[in-house]
């Protein structure tokens, strides 16, 4: 690549002070030297980016071996959580993980989507679409105590009368059956929505976007109207997306903190109600790794912390795939 | 509505009335469905934006910005959290130290190296990506269990440590997208004229994507700044100034000699311990039953919510008009 085609002309003098006995494949010199440093140096940054997620893994397995040899898989369903008896397990948590993460999806989906296809279709100008878009990416930008905050003194009192007449109207129904508190599953899983919604809509937006416009222009001469179109060809086409969409979406749902701590009302009480307060894996590391001091609850923490880690890894796992699956396969059309 | 109104040409009627009833309802219908849905999800954001703009920046004043937090009761002292946004700048710093060479080394193989090895790039950029995506707290628990077991103590160390660990993937894939906008033409340009790898990478690329590799870690830096879960089971909170930032002002002011050299000696172990977060006074003084005290929440929110949004904003302006000029 490098060959000049560049005929030496007739300047046949030589420059002074330049040996003419140049070595190209010399191996010796500083030059060399740095280069193979650089190269060892990049690779052993790069492993050790990647080892890091398994470092993490080895030490919190490692700490959460005194929980897990004690208790071993029945922790899982175990809905009982006493320290001073120092019997503990998961249930309670990861049944308020579950069913907050689900509320969270619920309302996610229509309303991600609804963002996605305003802003991929053109029923607005693009001086318009793009700064709508633009906003609600803004959300993914708060940090989560400050919606926390917002959860506590909006959200939960602007709530409160919905809660209430769930309740006096609804009781006879299993997941309206408790008196509302304020804090409670409805408020978490409404929150988390808020938060996860950039995500749905943001990856939901691009893979519509991906959709080639020869099939929808096809679509409207057929005949189709443009919502026609859109549950027909767009929605279909784009449903694997979509659906990895969602699944990342989850996978923030599952692991987010701060907010769901501030809002869910922390009880151990497994309630079927949704207008009850619950806990999850996160709230509950947040909120007892501080005060935690017996071998056996440290390491019960650990265990529910390794259990969250590996849901969330194989949910991220599977979401990432199924989004590049995606990218590979709309790179080749 | 459909049914020809001249027997004889079917083909007239559609043209002339081309939508049924029903397909028009459900497109109008549809259409107005979507356009509430967006606007419901529009919503919050305004709403927490209204909320902190309203209640954070009436408390907001420069005393707020410069003082300790006042014991609940007293009146005549300045209430503030000065002390809780140095502790964030101290353990983002720590977390900035620690993530950008890795990160940006990373990159560098993702971009550069990864061309020769594509099978092993994927499988580092995969890892990167579901790293990236680890729920902060087990990052937190992750950073309690190396760095507060091991020297039993709550410390600054162990939430810098657990902020570098959330900044390192957002480190390396922005500094691989900045180093692939970077031209071809450039690293020809520089190998036609003989540089090596180290030279090419270091005179010439890096200089060229160091705006945007900037920009990234910027980015990291303020979603580090707003995390809380990872601070709160490793580097606690507390009332007064982080120890590190005391014993720096201890040094500058005592006089040159063997006392200060012994107070130098000290700064490792002022990180070893219990360092106030804006964030963690946030989350505690949010659920504290004194007004004052959920006051300052709200301020200390409107503080760092400022600076997420504004290099949020700042970050995005500057990558995308970069990737409008290639």
């Amino acid at each position: 690549m490098t060959n000049s085609s560049k005929k030496p002309k007739k300047s046949t003098r030589k420059p002074v002070g330049i040996t003419t006995h140049v070595d190209l494949t010399d191996t010796n010199g500083e030059g060399l030297w740095l280069e193979s440093g650089f190269t060892a140096f990049v690779w052993a940054f790069a492993i050790a980016t990647a080892g890091t997620l398994f470092w993490m893994s080895e030490v919190i397995f490692k700490d959460a071996w005194p929980a897990i040899s004690k208790f071993g898989l029945e922790f899982l369903w175990n809905p009982k959580w006493d320290i001073g008896e120092l019997q503990f397990g998961a249930l309670p948590f990861i049944y308020g993980t579950v069913v907050s993460s689900a509320i969270a999806i619920i309302i996610a989906i229509p309303l991600g989507l609804s963002v996605a296809i305003v802003t991929s279709e053109n029923f607005l100008p693009s001086w318009v679409r793009s700064p709508l878009g633009f906003m609600v990416e803004l959300i993914s930008a708060i940090p989560s105590v400050i919606v926390g905050l917002w959860g506590i003194f909006v959200l939960i009192p602007f709530l409160m009368p919905l809660q209430q007449s769930l309740f006096n109207n609804f009781s006879w129904f299993p997941l309206f059956s408790s008196e509302p508190l304020g804090p409670g599953m409805l408020p978490a899983g409404i929150l988390l929505s808020i938060m996860i919604l950039p995500t749905v809509a943001a990856i939901s937006r691009d893979v519509l976007l991906a959709v080639p416009v020869d099939l929808r222009s096809a679509s409207m001469s057929l005949g189709a109207t443009r919502w026609e179109t859109i549950f027909k060809l767009l929605l279909p086409a784009a449903s694997s997306g979509i659906i990895g969409a969602t699944i990342l979406a989850l996978g923030r749902a599952l692991g987010e903190t701060m907010a769901v701590t501030m809002v869910i009302g922390n009880s151990i009480q497994i309630n079927q109600s949704i207008l009850a307060p619950g806990y999850s894996i996160p709230a509950l590391l947040a909120s007892q790794f501080r005060e935690a001091q017996e071998e056996l609850h440290i390491g019960s923490l650990m265990y529910l912390a390794l259990i969250l880690f590996a849901i969330t890894l194989l949910v991220n796992a599977v979401a990432v795939l199924l989004v590049q699956l995606i990218g590979v396969k709309g790179a080749k059309n | 509505m459909t049914q020809a109104r001249n027997s004889n040409s079917i083909v007239d009627a559609e043209i002339n009335n081309p939508l049924s009833l029903s397909r028009n309802l459900f497109s109008r219908g549809m259409t107005v469905i979507a356009f509430s849905l967006t606007g419901l999800a529009l919503l919050p954001l305004f709403a927490i934006l209204y909320k902190i703009l309203s209640e954070g920046l009436t408390h907001l004043s420069w005393k707020v910005l410069v003082s300790l937090p006042a014991p609940v009761g007293v009146e005549d002292q300045p209430n503030g959290f000065a002390n809780a946004i140095l502790g964030t700048a101290l353990m983002v710093g720590i977390g900035t130290l620690f993530s950008v060479p890795i990160g940006v080394m990373t990159g560098i193989f993702l971009s550069e190296f990864g061309r020769e090895n594509k099978a092993i790039a994927n499988t580092i950029r995969f890892i990167t990506v579901i790293l990236s995506s680890v729920p902060s707290i087990v990052v937190g628990v992750f950073a309690y269990a190396l760095i507060v077991v091991t020297t039993k103590s709550f410390s600054g160390l162990a939430g810098g440590f657990a902020l570098g660990i959330i900044m390192l993937p957002v480190v390396a894939l922005t500094t691989e997208q900045a180093l692939k906008l970077v031209p071809a033409s450039y690293r020809l340009a520089s190998a036609g004229l003989g540089g090596g790898r180290f030279q090419t990478m270091f005179r010439i690329i890096i200089p060229s994507a160091l705006p945007t590799i900037t920009t990234g870690i910027l980015l990291a830096a303020s979603r580090a700044a707003g995390e809380t879960a990872p601070l709160i089971v490793t580097a606690l909170s507390s009332q007064f100034w982080p120890p590190l930032v005391e014993k720096l002002g201890e040094i500058v002011q005592s006089p040159v000699g063997a006392e200060t050299i012994a107070k130098i000696q000290e700064i490792p172990q002022t990180l070893l311990t219990p360092t106030p977060s804006m964030s963690v006074l946030i989350y505690s003084y949010a659920s504290s039953p004194y007004k004052e005290q959920n006051e300052l929440a709200w301020t200390a929110a409107s503080v760092l919510l400022g600076m997420v949004l504004l290099t949020s904003l700042a970050s995005r302006a500057v990558t995308r008009k970069r990737l409008q000029n290639r």
